[in-house]
């Protein structure tokens, strides 16, 4: 009694748990997709978080209208360059054509040299230089913004001999005038809350439909839906249509609070928001569709999921400003859906961007879309092979 | 092939892996048969019956189901062919009447609402209609599962073990049913463990290992077999159950209630190996006809290990 009650009595056993420990290695080893995600998330999160993203961007795309050309212009434009904070990448000519490059994402910065620019600055009438900012990201752009002063009074300066020599003492030789745009109180809510929109929709739709096949062949549906003569593309369309109206009631929801929690404005074009979400909408179920045949559980389904979600909000441009990635992570980001999707829907929602201007966003949206489709068709099987 | 041929199969094989599910398997069931498809567990019932559908592709072979190619034509088949699965493969979240809508929308059945109707009455699942299908009892999934997969009038039916796990009086009623269908002219080919089901049949084929060992008219099959049995009846048989089991002549000793069947190949043999107990006065030991299960429990004999 006493021996067998040692062995087996209600106190603590380390055999029964090391029994339970060894159990759980031996299912941990055969779940090689649960395994992976143990190794793989911390690599994918240091490799991003330590190479990819950065609060610090440069090479910023920037236009320039030059109203004057002359040795402080040059000067100007050269050391903006140099600072690494502007990528000087063409010139514009009038308001329209700044707005349109603003608006639709082109630039991020205008400088305007106004007319006379040289002449009133040899005349120490410290002419006016206009910054206009992009500032629906106020932590992409607030860096190069603030920098922005001290580069054109350093440029400047050497040119400050001879006669005007006396410049140099007193204010500086130039008015520097920065114009906000969009979101000229630099709120961050007014940026996050739109992406946000983006990044909810990317989760909660790609889960759903992923785990739409792999339940039917846990529960063993499957079978029932494959012997009757249901084609990939009628169980493909079936599958996501109903989450196009949940994706809908969503974006409403939140839409809602946007506006009367955060007072998040709403400047664009309805058609536009439309075209945008429902594309994004249908091109995320489609990849959840995409997972679906490819996972054997619901489990595996949920953690390919996460596994899509985790790049797509680090490197879209919602959390981290995209312009600060390095070039592979902005290529990888421009596979991303909630990429497109966050420049456009603040395009939208906080620029007041059109159908026009969305359009940029909602063509590669498209391509993603038919990759995705073709390859979760190719996919599918017809069989229970 | 035989304009009465509805299943034609040949030379059927499926691998996975390495490992050979069914192997160079034949068959021809004719128009209006029911066929019962019998082996043990493990055995390729079920693969063969899925490659017949169009569910598997098969690794070799060729064949046609009501004169469709099941590799080529198999939605032609799936349209044409009402499969009931080994698993309840129905929605357990639907009712019963959402799942036989669906799978009527599924087939495009003409004048649906009407057909699910019939269905549920001739089922006698009318008052179950709107009970979620996933709190049903066993006897009554296997109802909702014929019913839907009979909903679309499918000239051939395969049933996969249809009756597994489900009390006699539910299996007498569906055997009813099967019988129906049957005599409307439907193709039946059922796989079943019960021998009162195979008895049923009108040809029986069995399958061990992937293999096809015997495919013929129910009435034949322990001819084939080729099996002589004696009845031996008395008290306290177990001694003489462990004393004759390895004895040469017997191949193999079922029990019947207070009586023990003894079959043996060669007859000759066998009644050597029972001579001696003959004289035992406490005994009564007759010829006795060799039954389905007995020459069943015999080719079964050797695959015992072969479950999945």
């Amino acid at each position: 009694m006493t021996a067998e009650r040692r062995r087996f009595g209600p106190r603590f056993s380390v055999a029964r748990f090391g029994a339970i420990a060894m159990k759980e290695f031996v299912q941990m080893r055969r779940d090689r997709l649960t395994f992976a995600m143990m190794v793989g998330i911390p690599i994918m999160q240091l490799i991003l978080f330590g190479y990819a993203i950065n609060t610090d961007p440069r090479h910023l795309p920037t236009l320039v209208e030059l109203g004057d050309t002359g040795p402080a212009s040059r000067a100007i434009v050269q050391a903006m360059e140099t600072s690494r904070y502007f990528d000087i990448e063409g010139v514009v000519f009038g308001a329209a054509d700044i707005n349109t490059a603003l608006k639709t994402g082109e630039a991020m910065f205008v400088v305007t040299i106004p007319a006379n620019f040289e002449r009133d600055l040899a005349r120490g009438e410290r002419p006016q230089i206009l910054l206009d900012v992009d500032a629906t990201d106020p932590v992409a752009a607030s860096a190069a913004a603030s920098s922005f002063p001290r580069i054109v009074e350093s440029a400047v300066a050497p040119l400050l001999d001879g006669a005007l020599s006396d410049l140099a003492q007193g204010p500086p030789p130039v008015e520097v005038v920065l114009h906000r745009r969009y979101n000229a109180s630099g709120r961050s809510a007014l940026n996050i809350v739109p992406g946000l929109l983006g990044t909810i929709l990317t989760l909660t739709m790609v889960l759903m439909t992923a785990i739409a096949l792999t339940r039917e062949a846990e529960r063993g549906t499957l079978e029932s839906l494959l012997a009757t003569p249901a084609q990939p593309l009628e169980v493909m369309a079936g599958k996501i249509s109903p989450f196009v109206l949940v994706g809908v009631l969503q974006t409403a929801i939140m839409l809602g609070l946007a506006r009367t929690l955060f007072g998040v404005p709403f400047l664009g074009a309805p058609p536009a928001f439309l075209a945008l979400i429902t594309m994004f909408v249908v091109v995320n179920l489609s990849i959840g569709f995409l997972f679906s045949t490819l996972a054997k559980s619901q489990m595996q389904a949920m953690q390919m999921t996460f596994f899509f979600f985790l790049p797509s909000i680090l490197l879209s441009g919602f959390m981290f400003p995209f312009r600060g990635m390095p070039g592979w992570a902005q290529n990888l980001g421009e596979a991303l859906p909630l990429t497109h999707f966050v420049r456009g829907v603040r395009a939208v929602m906080l620029k007041g961007a059109g159908l026009g201007d969305t359009w940029a966003q909602i063509w590669p949206l498209a391509i993603i879309l038919a990759v995705v489709a073709t390859l979760a068709l190719s996919r599918y099987r017809r069989t229970l092979d | 092939m035989n304009a009465e041929t509805v299943i034609d199969v040949r030379g059927l094989t499926k691998r996975f892996g390495d490992k050979t599910v069914v192997d160079d398997f034949d068959m021809t069931v004719p128009k209006g048969a029911i066929y019962g498809f019998l082996g043990p567990n493990g055995s390729g019932k079920t693969t063969t019956i899925r490659m017949m559908c169009g569910l598997l592709r098969p690794s070799g072979g060729e064949g046609t189901c009501l004169g469709y190619d099941i590799v080529r034509d198999a939605d032609l088949i799936k349209a044409n062919v009402g499969y009931m699965t080994q698993k309840f493969s129905l929605y357990g979240d639907l009712t019963v009447r959402e799942n036989l809508d669906f799978m009527a929308r599924m087939h495009a059945v003409p004048d649906r609402r009407g057909a699910v109707a019939a269905t549920l009455e001739e089922h006698k699942l009318a008052p179950r209609a709107e009970q979620i299908a996933g709190t049903l009892s066993g006897g009554w999934k296997q109802r909702l599962a014929l019913a839907a997969s009979s909903l679309h009038k499918p000239p051939l039916m395969l049933l996969d073990e249809p009756t597994a796990g489900v009390d006699p009086k539910a299996r007498r009623d569906f055997w009813d049913r099967i019988r129906i269908l049957a005599d409307g002219g439907v193709t039946v080919l059922v796989s079943t463990h019960y021998m009162d089901e195979a008895v049923q049949c009108d040809s029986i084929a069995f399958i061990s290992f992937g293999k096809k060992l015997i495919d013929a008219p129910t009435a034949d099959i322990a001819a084939q077999v080729g099996l002589h049995t004696r009845r031996i009846e008395g008290r306290d048989l177990r001694p003489i159950h462990a004393q004759l089991k390895d004895a040469p002549g017997v191949d193999q000793i079922a029990r019947f209630g207070s009586a023990l069947h003894v079959s043996g190949r060669d007859a000759a043999k066998l009644d050597a190996a029972l001579a001696p107990l003959r004289a035992r006065p406490d005994l009564e030991i007759g010829p006795a006809k060799t039954g389905l299960e007995e020459a069943f429990i015999y080719l079964m004999t050797g695959s015992e290990d072969n479950y999945q």
